[in-house]
């Protein structure tokens, strides 16, 4: 029977045995701790040349977590390949067939992936904490400290969210190519840039990344943090809502539309 | 009975402006192979896909066991279907594709290794089905309709790429399908395979149903049997006396490629008598009755839209050195091959003559 048990353990099946959904979280693991450790070694010995204000706002947690800026494109990828060698293969059509409703089978199949993004994530999230506090030296902070727990779980939780927003657009677009052609440009530079502009600012913050990244944040006025008027969970709540609305998108052109 | 029947009503799919599938209604019954014929591009394979739900009709309905498919529980096990063999990830080997498959319709592993045997491909299913031949696709194809041991069966072109071994196995094993009670409906252009496979057939044109009967009535409502006749060949120079003789007799005489003449409407001694009082030698005088391919030929071809033209080469020079040495002579001009249309005997009164027409 088409439960969601059996579509669950089809997507797990079809997850682990095609090479590219591997390699791209390895990816996402390997690009956030490699660079997140060099960015931690780097400030630890330039620390001396920031300015004052710098030196009191430095948050050596987000700075840990600096390579996720790259490593969540890598993410971007995995949650657009999942759903998107569905369609530029054709398996779509057989997967319909074999379970038509529409409803089981993309939730499950998010859930699969969502699930595995966030594994990975939290992973990548204590590992890439751990070895950048390590080279961060006396600059450092420890996972007892108010609020750096949850930063770090939130790193897991923002890297499932970037995924499932990721499969959502690409249910939408029904295509590997556009979606990342949209969302690549839009996490690495787009989102970043408005972020850095005066008045486009204020818009900016709320974008899923910008206010998703609230949550790994542990000093509030972090130099390298975002604005925004909202608190770590708020941050999270805004990226939710983004992640709901492609989703429930995607779920409603997949119902309707031919496939 | 009538839990496992496909039903169309009034099943209608428009994309833009084209209408794929117009107003069709039909039943597919269970116990028989149901051939689904229609030239390219007159909505077969849209309809499949509407039975199984990935298109939405446009308007009207079909149900599969009275239900909508979106709707049915337990889905895979009830339909199996093979529409795009392509539609597969290549990166994943056919073992596991498979595994996929059954796992999303709760069917228990071992089931994988039993259709790889039926469909022979289990020496490569560890394989990337990227590197797969055509054939080797289509088995990994009919494997997945097959993997949940369904009551109704839908497969598009199953033959296609399959060799004159894998041909044969597909029809035995449409045929026991059926036997055991299956709905099967299959899709083909190869009359000949047609001809020994189904039972029962279902004929579209431009998205119009044409044609809803059992084989024997389609070929005999379809077809007028006619004569081939030749005349001899010292006397070849007489056949249109011959053609003239038979009209003016009431019968209607066509003239074939090879020079035969093909009769219809007179019967054989008739022939033979109007030959005799001409004083016209005969080569050949046969009875000939109608194919599959010739019933359904005359059927459709009024709704086929893609027709081959003759490649004229234009710009194209001939080889000079490779020209055969006995064309440097201008021989008399060949006779015209009779273009297609003309070819096939004409329909059975009542019906109107095919046009000739010119499309764009
Ligand atoms: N997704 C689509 N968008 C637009 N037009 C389509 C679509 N799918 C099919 N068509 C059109 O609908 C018509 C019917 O196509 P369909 O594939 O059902 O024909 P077919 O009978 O299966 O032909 P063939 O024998 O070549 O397989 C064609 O004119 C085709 O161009
Ligand atoms: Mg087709």
């Amino acid at each position: 029977m088409a439960s969601a048990a059996a579509v669950l353990q089809s997507e797990w099946t079809k997850i682990r045995t095609v090479s590219s959904t591997t390699w791209t979280l390895i990816s996402v693991f390997l690009a956030t701790v490699v660079i997140g450790g060099v960015i931690s070694a780097v400030s630890n010995s330039t620390f001396g040349d920031l300015s004052d204000v710098s030196q009191t706002t430095f948050d050596p947690t987000l700075t840990s977590f600096s390579g996720m800026v790259l490593g969540q494109l890598a993410m971007v990828v995995f949650g657009v390949l999942v759903v998107g060698s569905e369609y530029s293969s054709g398996m779509i059509r057989t997967s319909l067939a074999a379970v038509p409703r529409r409803a089981t089978f993309l939730f499950s199949k998010i859930g699969v992936a969502g699930l595995l993004a966030l594994v990975v994530g939290l992973i990548t999230g204590f590992v890439a904490f751990f070895i950048g506090q390590a080279l961060l030296g006396d600059h450092s902070t420890t996972i007892g400290e108010p609020g750096v727990l949850r930063a770090v779980i939130g790193s897991g939780l923002y890297m499932c969210l970037i995924a499932l927003f990721s499969m959502g657009i690409t249910v939408m677009l029904r295509s590997s190519m556009l979606s990342l052609g949209i969302l690549m440009p839009f996490f690495f530079l787009v989102s970043n840039i408005l972020a850095a502009v005066p008045k486009a600012k204020d818009v900016a913050h709320y974008f899923p990344d910008q206010a998703g990244q609230k949550l790994l944040q542990v000093v509030p006025d972090a130099a390298n943090g975002g604005g925004g008027s909202y608190g770590p969970w708020g941050g999270f709540g805004i990226m939710c809502a983004w992640v709901v609305a492609a989703l429930i998108g995607g779920y409603l052109v997949l119902r309707n539309r031919d496939a | 009975m009538g839990l496992e029947m496909i039903e169309a009503a009034g099943l209608t799919k428009r994309y833009g402006a084209k209408t794929a599938v117009h107003d069709l209604t039909f039943e597919v019954r269970p116990g028989h192979v149901t051939g689904f014929l229609g030239p390219n591009g007159s909505g077969k394979s849209t309809t499949m896909r509407m039975i199984v739900g990935l298109d939405r009709p446009t308007s009207g309905t079909v149900t599969v066991g009275g239900r909508p498919f979106r709707q049915t529980p337990n889905a895979p096990r009830k339909v199996g279907a093979l529409l795009d063999a392509q539609a597969v990830h290549g990166g994943r080997s056919a073992r596991n594709h498979l595994l996929s498959l059954a796992q999303l319709s709760g069917i228990p592993a071992s089931r994988v290794e039993e259709v790889l045997d039926v469909v022979g491909l289990r020496d490569v299913a560890g394989k990337r089905s990227k590197g797969f031949s055509l054939g080797m696709g289509q088995r990994l194809g009919i494997a997945a309709a097959l993997l949940g041991d369904p009551q109704v069966l839908l497969f598009d072109e199953p033959v296609n790429g399959l060799d004159p071994e894998g041909i044969y196995w597909v029809r035995t094993l449409m045929k026991r399908l059926a036997a055991e009670g299956r709905t099967v409906l299959v899709s083909s252009h190869l009359m000949s395979e047609m001809a020994v496979t189904a039972d029962h057939l279902l004929v579209i044109g431009r998205g119009r149903l044409l044609a809803d009967m059992s084989v024997r009535e389609f070929i005999s409502r379809n077809s007028a049997d006619f004569a081939r006749v030749r005349v001899a060949d010292d006397a070849a120079g007489r056949t249109g006396e011959l053609a003239a003789a038979v009209a003016e007799a009431g019968g209607r005489a066509l003239k074939e490629p090879d020079g035969a003449l093909r009769v219809t409407g007179i019967d054989l001694p008739r022939i033979s008598d109007l030959a005799h009082k001409a004083d016209i030698r005969l080569w050949e005088l046969s009875p000939h009755h109608a194919s599959l391919e010739e019933a359904y030929m005359r059927l459709t071809q009024d709704v086929v839209d893609y027709r081959s033209t003759d490649d004229e080469l234009a710009g194209f020079t001939p080889p000079e050195d490779e020209a055969h040495p006995l064309d440097t002579a201008p021989g008399p001009p060949e006779v015209p091959e009779v273009p297609a249309q003309g070819w096939y005997a004409p329909p059975p009164p009542g019906q109107a003559p095919p046009q000739t027409r010119s499309r764009p």
